[in-house]
């Protein structure tokens, strides 16, 4: 689902379903740190989705979720991740289905 | 890597419980605005923290009639133009639901006209989103009342030679109680507007552009989806409280954003009580009094 979560780096990161992007380039575009790019693969439509090629930039603002037509798209800081997962972990986790 | 994949998707999208999964993607154009306006309407909805069994929502037909498909809401998808009548309808029947309607500029202003001008009249209690993007998308760019002049068509090969709405001015002359105007660029005021809108009381109007791209961008050759947003950045100016006469729109020129008219005035259900009290006294039992904001 993710390209962003192999770096740590930065404040935060985004997660992207490439399979729904239909290559808009919203995100990219209004980026205030201008940390996504294109991605050099196509999705199974033929479109290139975004991914973050400047990890270290990342906020984590949410702002390509907020822009993003086709809910592909959404950022998220590093504390809120882990204080999510936390959450999640208390109950047995669930192999989740994406 | 450390991290298995499973504790990757185990975080889902925040607007996914908002949404019909089921039926994503969406048809809209890669570059179209609606979807961004639903992003929108989603936040508005997460921030509200409504019970999201009082709210419904309504659209007719057309690309932004299909919003209605996709939330995960009480939804009707009405006939062409009739989605204020039939929200007006399940407000009467049922006060305590939100009611919001959300269809695209044709469908409001052009087939649905007479409808916008007496809910607004009324005060009828319903929130309107109208997503304007300056033509009929679904049957393939036919001039819409709200083209600009000047701007080509495929009923209009030579340039729009009709004058356009005003549709803040339109919703404010007619009595609406909060009336704005904000673009897919601006998204979080727009969804700041349309939380303002859940909350109001009263006859909402709230006009957000969003591009075309693949008929109103592609015939007056404007560039893409993204190429229209960033001429929203560049020429639109934020006047709140604006006079609503000055603030029409021409092609590709100065945009008025902002959010133009904010009052209160009695809602069609409470004006109704009043005057039966007035009439009857006590025997007279008030209607639909929590109207929806609990």
């Amino acid at each position: 689902m993710s390209d962003g979560e192999q770096v740590k780096k930065g404040k935060g990161t985004v997660f992207v379903k490439p399979e729904v992007c239909k290559g808009c380039s919203y995100c990219i575009d209004f980026c205030p740190a201008h940390c996504l790019e294109f991605s050099r693969e196509f999705n199974r439509k033929g479109y290139h989705y975004p991914v973050l090629g400047r990890p270290e930039d990342c906020t984590g603002c949410d702002l390509c979720g907020l822009y993003c037509p086709d809910f592909a798209i959404f950022g998220m800081r590093f504390k809120d991740i882990e204080q999510r997962r936390q959450a999640a972990a208390v109950p047995p986790p669930v192999p989740a289905g994406s | 890597m450390s991290e298995p994949a499973t504790l990757v998707c185990d975080i889902e999208n925040p607007v996914t419980p908002y949404l019909r999964e089921e039926r994503l993607p969406h048809i809209w154009c890669p570059g179209c605005g609606i979807g961004t306006t639903v992003n929108c309407f989603a936040r508005a909805l997460t921030e509200s923290a409504m019970n999201l069994d009082k709210v419904a929502i309504v659209s007719g037909i057309g690309c932004t009639g299909r919003v209605a498909g996709y939330m995960n809401l009480d939804s009707f998808h009405t006939t062409h133009g009739r989605a204020i009548p039939f929200a007006t309808g399940l407000k009467l029947a049922n006060p305590d639901l939100k009611v919001v309607v959300y269809s695209g500029d044709g469908d409001l202003s052009a087939i649905g006209g007479n409808h916008l001008i007496h809910a607004a009249r009324r005060n009828m209690d319903l929130m309107v989103v109208c997503v304007n993007n300056f033509t009929y998308g679904m049957t393939g760019g036919q001039v819409a009342p709200t083209t600009p002049l000047g701007a080509t068509q495929t009923t209009m090969p030579y340039g729009n030679f009709e004058n356009p709405f005003n549709l803040p001015f339109l919703a404010d002359a007619c009595g609406a109680v909060y009336v704005a105007r904000w673009t897919v660029y601006h998204v979080k005021q727009l969804a700041k507007a349309m939380l303002e809108g859940l909350r109001k009381k009263g006859f909402v109007f709230i006009e957000a552009m969003a591009p075309c791209p693949t008929l109103y961008s592609r015939r007056n050759r404007l560039g893409d989806g993204v190429d229209q947003l960033k001429y929203y950045k560049e020429k639109s100016k934020v006047v709140n409280g604006a006079d609503t006469k000055d603030v029409g729109l021409t092609f590709q020129g100065d945009i008025t954003v902002g959010k133009f008219v904010d009052r209160d005035r009695p809602t069609w259900l409470d004006a109704m009580n009043e005057h039966y009290i007035q009439h009857f006294g006590e025997k007279y039992v008030p209607y639909g009094v929590s109207h929806g904001q609990d």
